[in-house]
């Protein structure tokens, strides 16, 4: 496949990845560290003809970014912390009403105001559980410039192939870090949408939710004579309002299934050194790369250490974690939190000698940190 | 020949959920009789409501329909009309769910001067939910989350979005189905954020608790304390401070739309016109 190299930083790539994927709106509101993603947008969204709207708050944000998607474009918002607690119960909107939508979230020290400058990824376990009720996040989690890009994009396809929306992650560390980048060319982006279905028989046959026990929601767009209903009630095939018993069970738990019954369509993990492992370190985003150059130097010094880095943090790559914890002795977690995957690492593995090395003080954790936490496991 | 409701709503869902004698019903077939003589295709209408008595205005009527979350209105209607600028986008809400939770959403929709029509369906009460205090509830009235009757000052709704910029104000009440029909095909036409209050009756909710008990008594308080924009003015200011006059307030032609104005930024963007500066706007402050 052929590549380009550009010379950029996370949170540009994001939305450069947003305008390749298809993206025509993007709706926010300014919050340090993410605000340069709503800066390109405001560029590149009126250059392909569609439009970005720095709304008065982060909830009228992420509610002009779904009525775009309601009407049928592809559409996003970005946002730190403090911001998806503000958007949280419009999101259950999109969820229960089925609304693809990405959501970028540029991770600072929280909570509250926090450490609004400096890095953070303390939002993982908000991510999985932002609005109340139930429903199943997808979460995709960049390590690199390049996953800023690469992640964006396959969070658009993932949107609209669950109809729902999509978090992507980044921290402060890689939404700021300006590099290189080695990206899959414009054209291949393009070729590779795949836009959400759409019902093309008559409008007195159109059920858009009325699909089958794992299947998403089938939202034609706006204005084209199907005229349909969206509520955050629950609701029938239809889309209309219901208390019906057996109607609000399957809704609900079609919004589980639709994703935990598909979730090998959107694992994707990577793996370093893992074959002979005896120490399996599990890290994700920017300290993903402080932990690859740390097992460098412990690989260096005889010590056998290799890397699980979970891409798509939800839902979890559970029984590959389950595969690797049954035959690696120890386990080392790195988080810039206080073990909010961890909790998932023992979920996943059954294991309660998970290690953890943590950090909430706002800084990076260096690779040499991470040599030491190992040598004395 | 009788007018045919029948092609505008969603039989199948009635009866609706509103309490018997609501003037919601009024506001409902006043709306679709205006859509209807303007000759709008039903499928370029999209209609937007948020929660509470009026959150089910949107279930009713056969346009694309959105019912949304608690005072968010404007804003899901903003994403929907910048997405789709040639389409109608209109917004139905109540005084709580457009002036307490969405009071924000509601002076940035003005200021933006935004092509959405926005009808703010005003009983001075929190309906639904039983009779909490409303940020138009008169002082002094009873409410259940005022006990001792209500001390809180009330927005007057159309000031509110005369100052906050909106290029078309209206006020009309349910006791003139005619009148209200006419403002709201004014406020349709209107290209630019159109505000219609209609102050309605809840006398369940409201009326019960403060003097009036049937939907009559109600409705003639609502006639006690309205009058012609044209008497208003006549009147001397101790006269009109417990007063509201109803039809057309404001209306400006000549306010640029938003819609219209980002289709300038798009030209900016594809090299089609030079940068936008204060240059192009009159009022340079």
């Amino acid at each position: 496949m052929a590549t380009r190299e550009v010379i950029s930083n996370g949170n540009e790539l994001s939305a450069l990845a947003a305008r390749d994927a298809g993206c025509k709106f993007f709706g926010g509101y300014p919050i340090t560290p993410s605000s340069e993603i709503m800066h390109e947008m405001s560029d590149l969204m009126p250059e392909v003809g569609g439009a970005c709207i720095q709304m008065e708050d982060e909830i009228a944000g992420v509610a002009a970014a779904i009525g775009a998607g309601m009407s049928g474009v592809r559409t996003m918002t970005a946002t730190s912390g403090p911001g998806i607690s503000l958007k949280a119960e419009n999101l259950g909107l999109a969820q229960m009403t089925e609304v693809p939508l990405v959501v970028v979230n540029v991770m600072r020290g929280g909570p509250s105001t926090g450490l609004p400058t400096r890095v953070s990824q303390g939002d993982v376990a908000q991510a999985k559980n932002p609005s109340h009720g139930d429903y199943k996040s997808i979460t995709l989690c960049a390590g690199s410039l390049a996953e800023c890009y690469t992640e964006t994009v396959r969070a658009f396809n993932l949107a609209d192939r669950f109809m729902q929306p999509v978090f992507v992650l980044l921290d402060e560390t890689i939404g700021h870090m300006h590099g290189k980048a080695v990206l899959p060319t414009q054209e291949d982006v393009a070729a590779g949408i795949v836009p959400r279905k759409v019902f093309e028989g008559p409008a007195d046959q159109y059920f858009p939710y009325g699909c089958e026990h794992d299947q998403p929601a089938v939202l034609n767009p706006m204005f084209q004579g199907y005229r349909y209903h969206f509520t955050g009630l629950h609701h029938d095939g239809r889309g209309f309002p219901t208390e019906e018993i057996e109607t609000c069970r399957k809704l609900i738990q079609r919004l589980e299934d639709k994703v935990e019954l598909h979730k090998d369509e959107i694992e994707l993990n990577e793996e370093l050194f893992l074959d002979d492992a005896e120490v399996l370190i599990v890290a994700y985003g920017s300290v993903s790369l402080a932990a690859k150059e740390a097992i460098r130097h412990l690989r260096a010094e005889g010590i056998k250490a290799g890397l699980f880095r979970p891409i798509t943090l939800w839902p979890s790559p559970q029984d590959r974690m389950r595969e690797l914890a049954a035959r690696i002795p120890k386990v080392l977690c790195v988080e810039l939190n206080i073990g909010q995957y961890r909790d998932e690492v023992q979920r996943a593995t059954g294991r309660l000698d998970i290690n953890g090395l943590f950090k909430v003080n706002g800084r990076p954790i260096s690779p040499y940190e991470i040599v030491n936490k190992v040598k004395e496991l | 020949m009788a007018f045919n409701y029948e092609n505008y709503l969603r039989l199948e869902k009635m009866p609706t959920l509103w309490c018997w004698g609501c003037g919601d019903g009024v506001i409902l077939k006043a709306f679709v009789r205006a859509i209807d003589s303007l000759g709008i295709n039903k499928d370029d209408v999209c209609v937007v409501s948020g929660i509470g008595c009026s959150g089910r205005f949107s279930s009713y009527v056969d346009f694309n329909t959105v019912h949304t979350t608690h005072g968010r209105t404007i804003a899901f209607a903003t994403g929907i009309k910048l997405a789709n600028p040639t389409k109608h986008v209109i917004c139905v809400a109540g005084d709580g769910d457009a002036l307490a939770i969405g009071g924000n959403h509601t002076i940035h929709g003005c200021r933006r001067n935004i092509d959405i029509t926005f009808i703010i369906i005003n009983n001075f009460i929190y309906g639904l939910t039983n009779s909490q205090t409303s940020p138009t509830t008169p002082q002094g009235m009873w409410t259940v989350s005022q006990q001792a009757g209500n001390i809180d000052p009330t927005f007057n709704v159309a000031n509110l979005a005369i100052a906050a910029g909106a290029s078309f104000v209206a006020r009309e009440t349910v006791n003139d189905p005619k009148k209200l029909e006419k403002t709201m095909v004014k406020a349709l036409e209107h290209k630019g954020f159109a505000l219609l209050e209609v102050l309605s009756n809840c006398h369940i909710n409201l009326g019960r608790k403060n003097k009036m008990n049937s939907a009559i008594e109600n409705l003639s308080w609502i006639d006690s304390i309205t009058v012609s924009k044209k008497k208003y003015e006549t009147l001397a200011p101790e006269e009109q401070m417990n007063l509201f006059p109803t039809g057309i307030l404001k209306q400006d032609t000549e306010a640029a739309e938003y819609c219209d104005m980002y289709a300038e930024v798009i030209k900016v963007h594809q090299g089609k016109r030079k940068t936008i500066t204060q240059d192009d706007f009159k009022k340079k402050i």
